[in-house]
């Protein structure tokens, strides 16, 4: 049976109760299968568009985002924002003039100092939030949450407070179904990666810092931070076979590697300074390393990017994001294979997934349990509304343990069901669905309202609830018709059961839906 | 029916949380009035790898004075010093609200403990001590999973553990039943879901016997229980009244006092976790003031309100502060120190063996630095743990290889850790 939005409320009850089992066909279940994959959740007609068009062709449009207009109110909503064109060098001067005048416990300073924190941190919520909930380009951004996720930055941490925008704009972005190399070095160069894991402070021994050289004054020897976060978890893996020597020796060769933003390049802060940098030989992974300033760190870049232990490890997470948190080892092996033939080609070792068998097996649809993070946005794509106030939103994921920047840690967070799936976190989201359902969430409150009114709720709470800003209730017909075979027929049956004020609740808050 | 489905499920499944219901206490409520009062443990977990030497301070160690320039805590009697613990060790200032306890002599500690295995990855290190199987990551449960399924119990599904927080810790992963309740006031505060029409509509929905529903049907027991638990316990007035009228800090102390009144109040919660993250400085640590001395304020003053709050219950309870490695002994260019190795494990409660600093000290010098720079560990984390295991919560000795199952030898050294 082909159910589609029009037909839906014609014959909502027997649509509801008439499904034999998961799959009406198996070609709509192979369609929800790579939607759900590949987006961020089915959202009206995506279903139908797909079973009719062919996943072939839905994998290959999704792999060229290039080629996919984005929506004019989409364009238009970002365009609101302002502090998400700043470059590096504006957003550190804002950041520094905000702690200047924070100091001495001012109040008006602090509260100065909060709006610019909180501003930030909303505008690139909302940047976010807005792209992966509207834009046609779903893989793209599914694919920025993966590898922001990979090489993530905390936006607690002191300069990260202003940068993880920017970093997401310019390391992450560009770069997100590009070249492994080109991600890995932009990541590496950007002062909010250089920053979080300290290593614009790392400096050769007895290295004497100039008179007025102000905070980087504290710099006076060797900080290993980054160069061991960038071997265990940006490329090698924690058993990619280096030592602690190995970490110390990389370490020593990216000193020097730091942020000043007088001497920016084009748009970037990073700056190499010859006189912070360890001139000495290293020994590392094996390798003489002779001295070659900044070229050394560049040219370790080069060889991590293209270990084949980088490929293992960078072939497994991706098995385990888009196919099972277990993924077959023989599909490894293959993504490895290719992204070395490929030299880290990212949408080649994606084409390659998405065309094997493991990936197309039905033993895996619905295999994945949901991250509090896609569990958000795939509810609000099913129901499609209007929304333009994310703060609900960003509300829900942090009490959910999954605040938007906030993973503290650099191994981000994590995608597997033993992360996510526990007693609390299920009824956080049912109870979200059935606020979401009933249009109780301001979740419509104009962004011009939200951007300069004076509610310093923050992002992490709701803020006051005012009924403008309420969406209209979740169409229960609607959603039955978007998520199709993706709901059992027990939920169907419950659900036709039970009041009506409640399905769209029900619908959302289901076991069907907490998996993809 | 409901509840033999529970009962099952939880028998059945590889993953079970907390299934079981107050009309199953109520039938072993006359076993219990004549038991022994159940032994109870909690585990906090610094992740991020706490410096174990700005807590308990060698301060009679000159090397420790002569690696750290900027970074060291003064000597006990100085200015923002130390306080003198033993005459060898000091407590951070920051962890004043500790003192009367050891004093008492009902908190210890371990020190230059930790993990056989030199790893310095933050998550390797959490993970094995999390599975207690040192070097081997393919462990699949938590060894605080395993004491559940160990520890004696008088009466069937008797023995209960809870997690506190969004997420369920490594430390717990496995077959036995384990609750997580929410931080902060949330874990109390009514919910759309405890509506009847909206809670039984659900319930219809979440009847099977998948992971899925039975994680929901878990999570609704825990919150009868949790509920019940609290009911008449006016937690935020008491706390009010603790702190002075002050108004507590969000966060640990918070957690901490709702967790031990909890545990006071149900006395079938045998196993409690906590984790708090932010401890790796390794730039711009401080000493007496700064970002670690932030961190161990609200933890001193969360412990010691957690054992007032306990009451009669503290007794009965060890409460265990952990932390993967620590950090290195030399500051490194940024006023912060490097993953390490060695660390302070923390042992509070009131059988505890307090008022001493446990285990072999090595020493500072650079001959006696593993790896040449690091604390070395003379302690075994898990003779700390084995050893409450066994003495406190009575672990009889032949599941004790199970619990933690490459540390056979738990029983030869002892540390004598708990009196009696």
């Amino acid at each position: 049976m082909k159910l589609t939005r029009r037909s839906a409320s014609a014959c909502l009850l027997a649509s509801l109760v008439a499904r034999p089992s998961w799959a009406a066909s198996s070609l709509e279940a192979d369609a929800a299968h790579a939607v759900n994959r590949l987006s961020f959740g089915l959202a009206p007609g995506d279903l139908e568009r797909v079973t009719r068009g062919g996943i072939d062709r839905y994998v290959e449009e999704q792999l060229t985002p290039e080629r996919l207009p984005l929506p004019a109110s989409l364009t238009r909503q970002i365009d609101l924002l302002s502090t998400t064109r700043l470059p590096q060098r504006e957003l550190i001067q804002a950041f520094r003039d905000a702690g200047q005048a924070a100091r001495n416990d001012s109040e008006e300073g602090k509260a100065q100092r909060r709006e610019l924190y909180e501003r930030v941190t909303l505008e690139a919520g909302e940047a976010r939030l807005l792209r992966a909930l509207q834009s046609p380009r779903q893989l793209y951004e599914v694919m920025v949450d993966f590898w922001f996720n990979h090489f993530n930055v905390f936006i607690g941490k002191g300069l990260d407070r202003v940068l993880v925008e920017n970093y997401e704009r310019e390391a992450i972005r560009p770069h997100a179904l590009g070249r492994f190399q080109d991600l890995l070095k932009a990541t590496a160069h950007h002062p909010a990666m250089l920053f979080y894991l300290d290593n614009w402070l790392s400096v050769a021994p007895g290295y004497q810092p100039a008179r007025g050289a102000g905070a980087l004054q504290k710099s006076s020897g060797l900080n290993e931070n980054y160069a061991r976060e960038l071997m265990e978890l940006h490329t090698l893996g924690v058993d990619g076979g280096y030592s602690q020597a190995d970490v110390t020796e990389l370490a020593r060769m990216l000193t020097g590697w730091t942020i000043n933003p007088r001497r920016t390049t084009g748009n970037s802060v990073f700056f190499f300074d010859a006189q912070r940098h360890d001139a000495g030989a290293k020994q590392w992974l094996g390798r003489q390393i002779a001295p070659a300033g900044q070229g050394e760190g560049e040219r370790a870049l080069e060889v991590l990017a293209t270990h084949p232990a980088t490929a293992r490890h960078i072939s497994f997470k991706l098995a385990q994001y888009f196919v099972a948190d277990a993924p077959p080892a023989a599909l490894v092996d293959q993504l490895g294979a290719r992204f070395l033939a490929s030299g880290g080609d990212i949408r080649a070792v994606l084409a390659a997934l998405f065309a094997s068998p493991a990936f197309r097996d039905p033993a895996v649809h619905r295999a994945k349990f949901k991250t509090p993070y896609r569990y958000l946005l795939s509810a609000v794509r099913a129901a499609d509304l209007p929304l333009t106030n994310v703060r609900p939103l960003l509300a829900t994921a942090y009490q959910l343990g999954m605040p938007l920047y906030g993973c503290q840690t650099p191994d981000g967070y994590k995608n597997t069901e033993e992360a996510w799936l526990n007693p609390d976190a299920i009824t956080r989201r049912i109870n979200f669905a059935t606020a979401f359902a009933s249009g109780r969430l301001p979740l419509a409150r104009p962004m011009e309202d939200l951007l300069q009114d004076g509610d310093k709720a923050g992002p992490r709470q709701a803020g006051k609830f005012n009924p403008a800003w309420a969406t209209p209730p979740v169409n229960a017909e609607q959603l039955l018709a978007t998520l199709g075979s993706t709901l059992s027929t027990r939920t169907r049956e419950t659900v036709a059961q039970s009041e009506p004020g409640l399905r769209a609740a029900l619908l959302l808050g289901s076991p069907d839906f907490m998996r993809h | 029916m409901l509840r033999r489905h529970l009962l099952k499920a939880s028998a059945l499944s590889g993953l079970g949380w907390f299934t079981l219901g107050r009309g199953v206490w109520a039938a072993v409520g006359d076993a219990q009035a004549s038991a022994p009062p159940p032994r109870r443990l909690v585990v906090i977990m610094l992740r991020g790898a706490v410096d174990g030497l700005s807590v308990v301070v060698p301060h009679a160690d000159a090397a420790y004075y002569g690696a750290r320039s900027t970074i060291a805590l003064a000597r006990p009697g100085a200015p923002e010093g130390v306080l003198d613990l033993d005459g060898r060790f000091g407590l951070h200032p920051a962890l004043a609200p500790l003192l009367p306890w050891w004093q008492s002599k009902r908190l210890g500690f371990v020190h230059a403990c930790g993990s056989p295995d030199g790893t310095r990855s933050h998550f390797d290190a959490q993970d094995y001590m999390e599975s207690a199987t040192p070097g081997r990551k393919s462990t699949p449960d938590g060894w605080m999973n395993r004491l559940v399924g160990a520890l004696p119990s008088e009466a069937a599904g008797a023995t209960r553990a809870v997690s506190v927080g969004a997420v369920l810790p490594r430390i717990y992963a496995g077959p036995q039943t384990v609750a997580n309740i929410a931080t902060g006031a949330a874990a109390t505060r009514p919910t759309l879901l405890d509506r009847p029409a909206i809670g039984a509509a659900f319930g219809q929905l979440y009847g099977e016997d998948d992971k899925v529903s039975r994680a929901y049907q878990a999570s609704r027991q825990a919150r009868r229980e949790v509920m019940a638990s609290m009911e008449g316990a006016d937690l935020e007035r008491e706390m009010t009244a603790a702190s002075n009228g002050a108004p507590l800090p969000n966060g640990f102390p918070d957690d901490a006092a709702r967790l031990a009144t909890l545990m006071r109040n149900d006395s079938r919660i045998q196993l409690a976790f906590m984790a708090l993250g932010g401890w790796d400085t390794h730039a711009n640590q401080g000493a007496a003031t700064g970002q670690l001395a932030n961190r161990l304020s609200p933890l001193g003053q969360g412990l010691a309100g957690m054992a007032q709050r306990l009451g009669p219950v503290f007794d009965d309870t060890v409460v265990v502060v952990m932390s993967e490695f620590g950090r290195t002994v030399r500051q490194n260019g940024n006023g912060g120190t490097d993953h390490g190795h060695g660390n302070v494990m923390w042992v509070l409660g009131g059988r505890v063996a307090g008022g001493r600093v446990h285990g072999s000290w090595p020493g500072l010098e650079s001959s006696a630095l593993y790896e040449g720079r690091d604390l070395a560990v003379t302690t075994d984390f898990r003779q700390v743990l084995a050893e409450i295991s066994a003495r406190h919560l009575r672990l009889p000795d032949a599941r004790l290889a199970e619990v933690f199952p490459q540390f056979p030898a738990a029983q030869d050294r002892p540390l004598a850790l708990m009196r009696g």
